[in-house]
């Protein structure tokens, strides 16, 4: 099997690359979102801490 | 079982006092099942085909919609509180309400339908099909409806919310009930799903009133 | 209390103190996220590569590898969402409450998930997006579910009040579920016919089974990854005036 076939999945490329495309942009979002909400927040925190300490 | 019926006669009292409660919801029902053959066109075959659909539909929004008269009076003036903190099982008590409410909201639909029905075109025999539906599905209706309230009474804007919430629990009501009518207009058996509306009537009153009481002391809380 | 030793007791005491629980799941999570990665990267690359073209249908099969596995995910996070909720309600676990509301936008978008890769694979075999099939039907009314779990939780502003709620609702919903499907099933049995059973599978290839079943499992440990971090999240939200959570933002500005 060649590269090219693999990527062309016998004529079905578009569903299943797209299929697998947004499952992975899904599942990435699920993750990193809370992360970065997370950190922000940490930060946000951490701003107001100094400020009570001024 | 006295604190039952007296919050029955209670609620019965105070709704026929408030008539456009009552009527509002009926007139919803009316008008939407009007709607109908203005939007798809008044063609008699196509009619009668989607009329089963049409009347549960326009039913359910309308059970829906009424919903929120169930709670809402008692919330705002605190009649609620009370029960929450009366010595009965809050559960009875809510199944009295439910009741009461289905008496002045799911039995006018109930007996308007007939008339809604003619317009559409279906026969004598469909009628008194969709009339048992209806006698067994509307109460379903309410009784998982009443969770739905008991979660958002308390919120300023539940309205939406609570037809997302209600909405899909009430699919199954509406595949059983709608498909007993059409297979009735084709003159096949309808015991089947007759059946399976009793079943989900009697599950409904022995399981609905429990989360409905813990959600309406959530709610208080 | 008796019946469970003494260590394990401990341990899921120390479990439920937020602070532990915050601590722990970071250190983790970066495990878990090894492991999923490696079950991912053998999953795809047997589903993808090593496992033979469907004589009937062809290479759009292989969607069945992400398709399947986010269905039964769907289903199992709502399960367990509700069992966290009803842990929460009985016993006042806080971790419970955050552990059955972090699952709902997961379940949510393996939902999501299994219905568009459930359409994009029915576009090539039934020559339309959408067909009212009896599985993306059920699957598309444990989306509003979930919606309405999601929904109800952000309508209710204070939060333990709001995951008393969301519990109801899930057992609610759990209840619920087998019957919507069995309806949903009989329905389209009715309407339909016998014509869309193409994605039944009666017999699979172990050639063809080995991928689905390591993507489920990935898809498993990825629950939990996904459930922890937004766990952490909400924690710290929920704790924000607490002293660990002033503690741990002092530790970490310096």
């Amino acid at each position: 099997m060649t590269i090219e076939s693999f990527f062309a999945m016998g004529g079905y490329a578009f569903y299943v690359w797209t299929a697998y495309g947004i499952c992975g942009v899904v599942l990435v979002i699920n993750v990193l979102m809370p992360l970065r909400q997370r950190l922000s927040f940490l930060q946000e925190l951490a701003r107001k801490q100094q400020r009570q300490q001024l | 079982m006295y604190a039952f019926f007296a919050i029955v006669r209670r609620d019965l009292r105070l709704a026929l006092r408030k008539r456009a409660e009552i009527i509002n919801p009926l007139l919803f029902f009316v008008l939407v099942i009007t709607l109908f053959p203005l939007g798809v066109g008044a063609k008699p075959m196509l009619l009668q085909a989607i009329a089963p659909g049409i009347i549960w539909v326009s039913a359910l929004l309308a059970a829906m919609l009424s919903l929120d008269s169930l709670f809402r009076s008692d919330f705002d003036d605190g009649a609620l509180e009370q029960l929450v903190l009366s010595p009965q099982p809050l559960s009875v008590l809510v199944l009295g309400k439910i009741l009461a409410h289905w008496l002045v909201t799911g039995l006018p639909l109930v007996i308007i339908a007939p008339l809604l029905a003619i317009l559409l075109g279906l026969s004598a025999k469909t009628i008194s099909i969709l009339l048992i539906t209806l006698l067994l599905g509307t109460p379903v209706l309410s009784l998982i409806g009443a969770i739905g309230v008991a979660l958002t009474v308390g919120l300023r804007r539940g309205g939406m919310i609570l037809s997302l919430l209600v909405l899909p629990l009430y699919v199954p009501v509406l595949i059983f009930a709608a498909n007993a009518v059409e297979m009735a207009q084709l003159g096949l058996p309808v015991m089947a799903q007759i059946n399976m509306l009793a079943a989900m009537l009697v599950l409904a009153c022995v399981l609905a009133p429990w989360p409905t009481a813990a959600a309406l002391k959530m709610s208080m809380s | 209390m008796k019946f469970i030793p003494d260590p394990i007791g401990k341990f899921f005491h120390r479990m439920a103190s937020p602070p532990h629980f915050y601590a722990l799941a970071g250190q983790m999570i970066p495990w878990l996220t090894g492991i999923f990665l490696v079950l991912l990267g053998y999953g795809l690359f047997a589903g993808l590569y090593l496992a033979p073209t469907d004589y009937q249908q062809g290479d759009s099969y292989r969607i069945i590898y992400i398709h399947v596995p986010s269905a039964w995910m769907s289903l199992f996070i709502y399960i367990v969402m509700a069992l966290a909720g009803a842990i929460g309600l009985i016993w006042r676990i806080k971790l419970a409450e955050i552990m059955a509301i972090s699952s709902a936008s997961v379940g949510a978008s393996f939902t999501f998930i299994a219905l568009v890769t459930g359409s994009l694979w029915g576009k090539p075999m039934w020559g339309t997006w959408w067909v009212w099939d009896a599985r993306l039907t059920s699957e598309l009314i444990l989306l509003f579910l979930y919606l309405g779990v999601m929904g109800l939780y952000n309508a209710i502003d204070d939060k333990r009040t709001a995951s008393k709620a969301v519990a109801i609702l899930a057992l609610v919903g759990v209840v619920n579920i087998p019957i919507i499907h069995y309806s949903v099933e009989w329905w389209n049995t009715l309407h339909q016919g016998p014509t869309v059973t193409k994605m039944d599978k009666p017999s699979i290839h172990i050639s063809m089974l080995i991928p689905l079943l390591t993507m489920a499992v990935a898809f498993k440990f990825y629950y939990v990854i996904a459930v922890l971090q937004r766990a952490r999240l909400e924690l710290l939200q929920r704790e924000r005036t607490s002293a660990w959570v002033k503690k741990l933002v002092m530790e970490q500005s310096k």
